[in-house]
């Protein structure tokens, strides 16, 4: 701020000096460290927080007051939430608590492991049909059919060839989300490619591995990241999916999907079993959006310097 | 006059476009089709010319950021144009670039530091991590910017800062030859000068080899030695400064220079106004390009092109030139 002092006897009449800058803009303090990005970024905050709570539940579900989720009990069928039965009991007398919170586990590494290997994949796939002309037009056609199938039918079919398990359930999904994100990272890498700091990079002599290293790969894993968060949370649904039309998780490994689906006939006399897994389904999706809505903006550079 | 620095020779380069369904290529943008000129050392030579005519092409031909379509690139008795990967690898620190946009051209995710010690790591040219250091300090206080700027980030900066880190790097290579493509274009007045002077200084303090590409023309009469201008692909004048902007003789350049605004406030220039857009590069009018748009055009012009012809150090390529004077 430059201090111009401004003789208020010099002005004509009538007019009024304008109050001066520093007297308008209050002063900003710049938020550092891991807690001053947390505030300054809500809904990372927000997101973050939720999912780690959640992924809390899944690792220590055995230590949190729960009972075997697989355990029968036929004479305390279809009980509603109590003190007992905190989210009441499934049509096997099975606690719903304890369903659900195991059930965590199964979206979770579903939802992570679907996010990391597409994304490893798309990075792969996308790099080279970025960089290699040739390669280019086979890959991105490759692509642009496994596209045409809507994600659910392709990852219905591939379970058709294999049998349930939660394994299968992550390749298929992961082979139907890797088109999205190839597609991504090709039109990212082919932009930086165009980016005067690359052809910079050259006239300086780097080389095209460094090139790669240095100047496109990072710029690249910001885009992907943001992805990955929605990639795993379509993900989490899709299992849902699955394994509610019965084509994914085994119905012996409690899933969010499997609970919703073995509510559905009583659904409009017992909806507490619907509802507490569709309500951890909904409030996990809504973490993972969340983080990657804020991420999108946290992670852009030239957003980095917003008081 | 000893061996120029830099000589092009007849370069052309010619994009495909309209890549049919299996994938034939049906045309060629003419971005630059035969152009020639030198430079000496510690020259500036300043490539002018409307949007699209091939200016920025030049400049990137001579970086060798693509290979050209024919012609020569010969850098002191040295062809580039076809150097072997490695080889070009090592003539690259000869030449350097800035580029216009100061926001683009430099990596938002690496510090200023490892931006300027780039291009000094990959050439070898730093003898130890403190020599490394020694220099990377020492091209902040060439370029006036504080040392703790080091540690920063390019979005910290503003644009004639980021212009002077551009130019850092450049530098830190210690080239012979710098290709300034638009250089001071995206800045605002006043920087632009800090930005114009710095280059001037360091021309001196280097003895740097200049390649000034611009459309301001105020700009190139005020610190540039020749000026090639050109016109849809070639060039259609080249001469001293001193002669081409009180003397031009090619129509295009008249009117160009008509065009420059005068700082007076009033003052009246008549500017030459042409008619009609600039034909597509892609389909070049035959004959002199500039036929189309000429207001002293005959038939001459538009069947037979015109080559450069010199009248002392002014080069310029136009049929009315040949006439006898009158």
């Amino acid at each position: 701020m430059t201090d111009t002092t401004v003789n208020p006897q010099v002005l004509p009449a009538g007019l009024v000096l304008a109050p001066q800058l520093p007297d308008i803009l209050r002063p900003v303090t710049i938020r550092r460290g891991f807690i001053g990005f947390l505030r300054s970024h809500p809904t990372v905050a927000i997101g973050g927080v939720l999912l780690l709570m959640l992924v809390l539940i899944a690792v220590f579900a055995p230590y949190l007051w729960t009972v075997d989720p697989t355990a029968l009990a036929p004479a305390k069928r279809t009980r509603a939430p109590s003190a007992v039965f905190w989210f009441g009991t499934d049509a096997l007398g099975r606690d719903i608590y304890s369903r659900v919170l195991f059930g965590a586990r199964v979206s979770l590494t579903v939802g992570l492991s679907v996010a990391i290997f597409a994304s490893a994949a798309g990075l792969a796939i996308g790099m080279v049909s970025g960089f290699v002309r040739w390669a280019d037009g086979i890959l991105m056609r490759f692509m642009d059919g496994l596209m045409s199938i809507p994600p659910i039918l392709l990852a219905i079919a591939l379970m058709a060839l294999t049998r349930g398990s939660v394994g299968n359930v992550i390749l298929a999904i992961t082979v139907a989300e890797i088109p999205r994100v190839s597609r991504l990272v090709r039109s990212v890498v082919l932009s930086l490619r165009e980016q005067p700091y690359v052809d910079a990079a050259v006239a300086c002599g780097t080389r095209a591995p460094m090139i790669i290293v240095r100047h496109i790969l990072p710029n690249t894993v910001a885009p992907m990241l943001v992805q990955a968060t929605y990639i795993c949370a379509s993900a989490m649904i899709t299992e849902a999916i699955l394994s509610f039309i019965g084509a994914g998780t085994p119905p012996t490994i409690p899933s969010w999907g499997n609970i919703m689906a073995e509510g559905r006939a009583l659904w409009q006399v017992k909806p507490y079993i619907v509802f507490f897994p569709a309500a951890f389904l909904s409030i996990t999706v809504l973490a993972v959006n969340l983080l990657g809505d804020g991420l999108r903006d946290a992670l852009d550079p030239r957003m980095a310097k917003r008081l | 006059m000893s061996v120029p620095l830099l000589q092009v020779n007849d370069l052309k380069k010619h994009f495909p476009v309209n890549k049919g369904l299996f994938g034939r290529q049906t045309e060629f943008v003419y971005a630059v089709d035969g152009v020639s000129f030198e430079i000496a050392r510690g020259e500036t030579l300043s490539l002018v010319g409307e949007s699209g005519c091939g200016k920025s092409t030049v400049g990137r031909a001579i970086l060798r950021l693509f290979d050209v379509t024919s012609g020569q690139v010969v850098l002191d008795g040295q062809r580039i144009d076809d150097a072997h990967p490695s080889t070009m690898r090592q003539l690259r620190q000869r030449i350097q670039v800035v580029f216009q946009d100061p926001f683009s051209s430099l990596n938002p995710r690496m510090r200023v530091r490892d931006i300027l010690a780039e291009p000094i790591r990959n050439f070898g040219l730093a003898k130890s991590a403190t020599d490394l250091e020694t220099r990377v300090t020492a091209l902040m206080d060439t370029v006036r910017l504080p040392r703790e700027a080091l540690n920063r980030r390019p979005h910290e900066f503003s644009g004639g800062q980021r212009q002077r880190i551009g130019i850092a790097r450049a530098l830190a290579a210690e080239p012979e030859l710098i290709v300034c493509d638009e250089a001071v274009s995206a800045l605002d007045v006043s920087v632009k000068a800090q930005i114009v002077n710095l280059l001037q200084d360091l021309q001196r303090e280097f003895g740097l080899a200049l390649l000034f590409i611009s459309h301001d023309l105020a700009i190139v009469e005020h610190m540039t030695h020749r000026v090639a201008v050109m016109y849809l692909g070639k060039i259609v004048e080249i001469a001293p400064r001193r002669e081409i902007f009180a003397a031009p003789r090619h129509p295009y350049t008249k009117a160009l220079l008509s065009a420059v605004p005068l700082p007076e406030p009033g003052a009246k220039r008549n500017p030459i106004i042409l008619g009609g857009d600039v034909p597509s590069p892609i389909n070049p009018p035959k004959g002199c390009r500039f036929h189309t748009r000429c207001p002293f055009v005959f038939d001459r012009c538009r069947t037979e092109e015109p080559h450069l012809r010199s009248e002392g150090e002014q080069w310029v390529a136009c049929h009315l030139d040949a006439l006898p004077a009158g």
